[in-house]
């Protein structure tokens, strides 16, 4: 082993002289990592935690006491004693009218009706209308219940209560995925008519990939000229080039509304030189090519910048010496100044991709119903139907393939080949 | 200055211009001619132009005014990748996304050689440079004078006629830069090429070349083989680029038998031989290599005019001796002399009296 001159190991002489060193760095970047435990990891975990668990049937919480309180757990017991598939009798009648019973006095059918209505639609309003009476329920349960409103003997609904009975559930996914738990607990495709996420995941991934394509191809000359420009020009250049970063992105997408709308200054400018005829107006906006030209016009600096920093790096003797040696200007592109832009079109590339799969402003403006993305059902699930747990499965999904597309590209070009600037 | 049209140069500026911005000439003028196998230095400052020249023979700049001819054809309007120029760049250019095999079979995949041919050659320039085994690395897997070997390689690989070189060797350190500079001599003679080199490293220049092309604010002051432009320069701008050089201030006196009598300004007559001027009256600057000043009285013939000189400085280093004296009121005149037995070592404050050969002494400019 080595030592030290004073007969220390080596290891731990330079460990020690290190530590030092070590607690200072630490203590540099605990303020960041304060934040981003706070602000980004934390939340990200309540999300992924949210998309596999829900307690809207199995506990209420009193917000005024902060007292939590199992519900249901009569039902939940029967669920355990009687396997999948067992037709509920007159015992599981009973634990449901218990069950409800207690709902009223937590005034909790409607979060529970809540959590059931994910599963199966239109069941909430059985929940708060069975609760109301629940005081008048007499044995024998099964025909009092179902008297209330017979679609208390649907298999589904059981099923549905089945499955809520326990928090942890990957329903949520299975749901984002566009199936659901037939009434044997078996998976299955929802019906052609609601079947709706896979479709938009795809198209968020086609349109992401277009964006980001058009994207290259607008990006890389300007990119190049840039880098060969004399210093004063390629500043003018660049200023223009990030412009769309110093106007608001609301007043950007304005204006792209102003412009491409069927009334708008295209298609007017269009209809008065003649070039097309009033009645044949294009639509270029509230549709997928609203959202595309509007996106590319946002995320276009995403692509020049690391493109530029890549191009300047590039010195301009690499061209010269190989049409020195007998390259046309166009080997000498393909062969020698090509390859070595790689890395920044893959950076560029990523960047543009992953922010165009999560972007949710703009296809919501200009996109109309064909335009929407994934992250626009995601906000919709936030804010309006409220469905948390199946937003939280919505992004956890979108955020697995972007970490596997970051995977496939450090396996194919290698992430330390990344130049973002 | 090169006579234009001759028959046998191999590469011809004719009264070549260049303007980058339509106002200023960074080439002014310039002519020059080279046969076939020589080995051309252009040495200048920084800014003299050196590399534009060397651009607009690869192609790489159109000259503003004036004719280029390679081998008799004008080559204005040849694009760069069919002049079959060589080049090698100061910072060698070579590819970083292909191996050292890979850069040097680049040149000649693009002229369509069979594979089995361009291995052959690959393997064969390597020899010629001694980098046999490293053709499987990357440029940055490379020392810095083994990418210049490969650089050079590559310039080679393709058998240009011409090879260009711009401040090949700048990024070296010395004792590298010397083998480097043996080992092109080396092989340039050996296949015979045609270079042209530039460099701002004199001794590089003297070494290396056949003749030197001294570049000063976009024109060739001097364009002549080694030995005579250190011994002969034409000009002053000339004596003070190359080598070291004492020069004092004066005003001509008289010129008599090819000799001119120089009253310097800080006292004294002295003997010259006259090069920039022709008559009595006008002002000069001459110059005298420290080598080439005696301190001897034994040495200096009776008649030779003397000058009073004190000594200031006396330095020891090792193969030679650099005295420094104050001569005519200036205090930077230099003597080297060399280190043998015999050799008187001057003392510091002591006087003594000196003198040179009137050859040795040029009057150049003022
Ligand atoms: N692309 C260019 N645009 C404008 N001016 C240029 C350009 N290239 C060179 N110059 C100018 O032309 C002059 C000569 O430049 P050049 O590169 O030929 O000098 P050089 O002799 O090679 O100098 P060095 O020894 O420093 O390499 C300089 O004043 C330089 O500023
Ligand atoms: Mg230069």
């Amino acid at each position: 082993m080595l030592t030290t001159v004073g007969g220390k190991p080596l290891k731990e002489a330079l460990a020690h002289a290190q530590s030092r060193a070590k607690r200072r760095a630490f203590l540099l970047v605990l303020p960041l990592l304060a934040f981003i435990v706070v602000s980004f990891i934390f939340p990200i975990g309540q999300m992924l935690y949210k998309s596999v668990s829900n307690t809207g049937f199995t506990i209420s919480k009193d917000f005024g006491t902060g007292v939590s309180t199992p519900i249901m757990t009569n039902l939940a017991e029967w669920f355990e004693e009687n396997p999948q598939g067992t037709d509920p009798d007159e015992t599981a009648y009973a634990a449901l009218a218990a069950d409800l019973l207690v709902l009223r006095e937590l005034k909790a059918p409607g979060q529970a009706g809540t959590r059931i209505n994910y599963e199966l639609s239109g069941s909430r309003s059985m929940f708060t209308k069975a609760a109301r009476k629940a005081k008048k329920l007499a044995p024998p349960f099964k025909e009092s219940i179902i008297d209330l409103d017979e679609d208390w003997a649907d298999p589904s609904l059981w099923q549905a209560m089945r499955t809520a009975s326990s928090a942890v559930t990957v329903n949520f996914y299975l749901a984002a995925l566009d199936r659901k738990r037939a009434d044997d607990g078996s998976v299955e495709m929802v019906p052609e008519n609601r079947q709706v996420y896979v479709t938009l995941f795809k198209r968020t991934l086609i349109l992401s990939l277009m964006i980001t394509v058009i994207c290259f191809f607008l990006a890389f000359p300007i990119a190049h000229l840039m880098a060969t420009l004399p210093m004063r020009k390629s500043n003018l250049l660049m200023i223009l080039v990030l412009l769309p970063f110093w106007t608001s992105l609301l007043v950007r997408t304005t204006s792209w509304m102003i412009v491409l709308q069927s009334q708008g200054v295209l298609n007017d400018a269009m209809v008065a030189t003649g070039i097309l005829a009033d009645e044949n107006r294009i639509q270029m906006m509230y549709n997928q090519t609203g959202t595309v030209i509007a996106m590319t016009h946002i995320l276009l600096p995403f692509m020049v910048l690391p493109l530029y920093s890549v191009m300047s790096m590039i010195n301009p003797s690499y061209v010269r010496a190989a049409r020195s040696m007998g390259a046309t200007s166009w080997t000498a592109f393909r062969r020698i100044y090509f390859p070595q832009t790689v890395p920044g079109i893959g950076a560029g590339a990523l960047l543009v991709f992953i922010l165009s799969v999560g972007y949710y402003i703009t296809p919501a403006l200009v996109g109309g119903a064909d335009g929407q993305l994934i992250s626009n059902l995601i906000a919709f699930h936030m804010t309006k139907s409220l469905n948390w747990s199946l937003a939280a499965a919505l992004a956890a999904i979108l955020l697995g393939a972007v970490l596997l597309l970051y995977w496939l590209y450090d396996r194919l070009i290698g992430i330390d080949n990344l130049k973002l600037g | 200055m090169a006579d234009s049209h001759t028959k046998d140069a191999f590469v011809e500026f004719d009264r070549v211009q260049k303007s980058y911005d339509g106002e200023n000439l960074v080439v002014k003028d310039l002519n020059l001619s080279l046969p076939k196998g020589e080995f051309l230095t252009m040495l200048g400052p920084s800014g003299s132009g050196k590399t534009t020249c060397l651009m607009m023979l690869a192609g790489f700049e159109t000259a503003t005014h004036g004719d280029i001819r390679l081998d008799g054809q004008p080559i204005n309007n040849i694009p760069p990748h069919k002049r079959g120029i060589g080049m090698v760049f100061q910072n060698y250019a070579l590819f970083p996304h292909m191996t050292v095999a890979e850069n040097l079979s680049f040149p000649l995949e693009v002229r369509k050689i069979p594979k089995t041919e361009r291995e052959a050659k690959v393997k064969q320039v390597l020899e010629l440079v001694q980098m046999g085994e490293f053709g499987g690395r990357r440029p940055a897997q490379l020392s810095g004078g083994q990418q210049q070997r490969i650089a050079l390689a590559r310039a080679l690989v393709f058998e240009a006629e011409l090879v260009l070189m711009d401040e090949p060797l700048g990024a070296l350190d010395k004792q590298l830069r010397e083998t480097m500079q043996f080992e092109i001599k080396r092989i340039a003679d050996d296949l015979g090429i045609t270079v042209v080199y530039v460099t701002h490293d004199q001794t590089e220049a003297l070494t290396m070349s056949d003749r030197v092309a001294v570049f000063e604010d976009g024109r060739i002051q001097q364009l002549a083989p080694p030995d005579e432009l250190y011994e002969s320069p034409q000009n002053s701008f000339v004596a003070q680029f190359i080598g070291e050089n004492n020069t004092l201030e004066g005003t001509v006196k008289e010129i008599k038998n090819g000799i001119a009598l120089v009253q310097l300004d800080g006292g004294g007559l002295i003997d010259c031989k006259p090069v920039n001027v022709t008559k009595a009256g006008e002002r000069t600057r001459v110059s005298i290599r420290p080598e080439r000043v005696e301190f001897n009285k034994d040495r200096l013939s009776a008649e030779a005019h003397t000058l009073k000189a004190e000594v200031l400085e006396f330095i020891y280093m090792g193969d030679i001796f650099r005295t420094r004296l104050r001569v005519a009121g200036k205090d930077d005149f230099i003597i080297k002399s060399r280190n043998a037995p015999d050799q008187v070592r001057l003392e510091p404050g002591s006087q003594v009296e000196i003198g040179w050969m009137a050859e040795d002494c040029r009057a150049l400019d003022a």
